[in-house]
């Protein structure tokens, strides 16, 4: 069986890190979040903690990534994204990686308001937390369904192994990006 | 042939019309929910996975518990008779009910809250406040939490120690036994998991005070909203 290159090591380097972070977030923003979570975990100050530094750490860990690994490739790689036709990725991979980036800013401003308008006035505002849950609900849909094609939908989830090995099988790359012309490994 | 056009950089606007859009719901996405939340009515009750309102803050490791037995309201300071009210002690005074919203600091708020509980001067009738007295203390069983009220804002018509909520014994996480309520102020004022209330010469800056919120809490006109 033949495979192809479909991710270099940065890219995967930077998938999982944003992976990771996420997972981290969601789960402590939870229990911040939802009363029953809430009252079950208590510790809140901690769990506050976690959820804050983990967001600082997150998005440093990305820059970091970006800035240590391929950048000409990342930048090849942002370029390709944003064109919107089919090519190493179809169309709704290039949505759903341009929604997730403008969330990561959303996020990292909206928590950033809520973090210093807990210090100062200033920065209070009253829709930044209904601004904040929302994202979370919104990226929460596209996890959703980025999991479900990932992982479990039986024609799609061969491309994890992209992700993880970096490599895919020739014909199932053909068959699924025709318009893309893969380096071989 | 001609030369293939370049092409559009779609995700470039996207990325960016998401961050202008989400950036711009900081002035509109509040008055929005609250309208969305009106419009829907009971039928919001139904979305699974969606707090109906409330978030429980907390301010330490852990929420105090409620022992029946052992737990007295001390009623104390500037008073010619300390008190150490019982929970069933309490229950004997006068009952008070009233339905108010509760408005928190950090944007959210839940309406019509069925509160039932004691009047701050049924509580003090016994203890005899002297006059000295220009302020209330309300000392949280969850250390260091603490707050406190002018005796003119204590003397608002619906201010209220509540032992039940939507007619139920206060939940632990609203601060059983009884808590503070004061709906003219956002939600930091309402003292949770209260064990002592003490008539002092003035009022002083309270646990989220000493952090840069404000003294008077009124909702809409304090802490930044609506100067």
């Amino acid at each position: 069986m033949n495979f192809v290159r479909r991710f270099s090591r940065t890219e995967r380097s930077l998938h999982w890190v944003n992976a990771t972070g996420f997972l981290l977030l969601l789960a402590t923003g939870l229990i911040l979040y939802l009363p029953r979570l809430s009252v079950l975990v208590g510790r809140r100050p901690l769990i506050k903690d976690i959820h804050f530094w983990g967001g600082v750490g997150w998005i440093s860990a990305l820059v970091l990534v970006a800035l240590l690994g391929d950048r000409r490739g990342l930048l090849r790689t942002a370029r390709e994204i944003e064109t919107f036709q089919p090519s190493r990725f179809n169309v709704g991979q290039k949505v759903n990686a341009v929604l997730n980036a403008a969330f990561s800013v959303l996020f990292l401003a909206s928590g950033l308001l809520l973090f210093f308008g807990e210090r100062d006035t200033r920065f209070r505002f009253a829709s930044t937390v209904v601004l904040h849950d929302g994202l979370m609900y919104a990226a929460l849909g596209l996890l959703v369904g980025h999991l479900y094609l990932a992982v479990i939908h039986p024609a799609t989830r061969h491309s994890l192994r992209g992700m993880t090995r970096g490599t895919v099988r020739e014909d199932w790359a053909r068959r699924h990006y025709p318009r893309w012309a893969p380096p071989a490994d | 042939m001609g030369v293939e056009p370049a092409p559009k950089r779609y995700g470039r606007g996207l990325f960016l019309a998401t961050v202008a859009g989400g950036l711009s719901s900081l002035a509109w996405a509040r008055p929005v929910m609250s309208r969305v939340s009106a419009a829907l009515g009971p039928v919001e009750s139904l979305v699974p996975f969606v707090p109906q309102g409330w978030r429980i803050y907390t301010v330490s490791g852990s929420m105090p518990k409620f022992d029946r037995a052992t737990w007295r309201l001390e009623v104390g300071g500037l008073v010619d008779r300390k008190l150490s009210l019982s929970y069933d002690d309490l229950r004997s005074l006068p009952r008070a009910h009233q339905v108010s919203d509760f408005h928190c600091v950090t944007g959210w708020t839940v309406k019509n809250v069925h509160w039932t509980g004691v009047r701050l001067h049924d509580v003090f009738a016994e203890a005899k406040p002297q006059f000295a007295a220009h302020g209330l203390q309300f000392v949280s069983a969850e250390v260091p939490y603490v707050d406190y009220l002018t005796l003119d804002q204590a003397h608002l018509p619906d201010v209220m120690l509540a032992y039940e909520m939507d007619g139920k014994p206060l939940p632990r996480e609203h601060g059983a036994p009884l808590r503070l309520v004061i709906p003219e102020m956002y939600g930091y004022k309402g003292v949770k998991w209260l064990q002592q209330v003490n008539l002092v010469p003035q009022a002083e800056p309270g646990y989220w005070e000493q952090l840069g919120y404000d003294r008077d809490a009124w909702v809409g006109r304090s802490n930044g909203y609506g100067s």
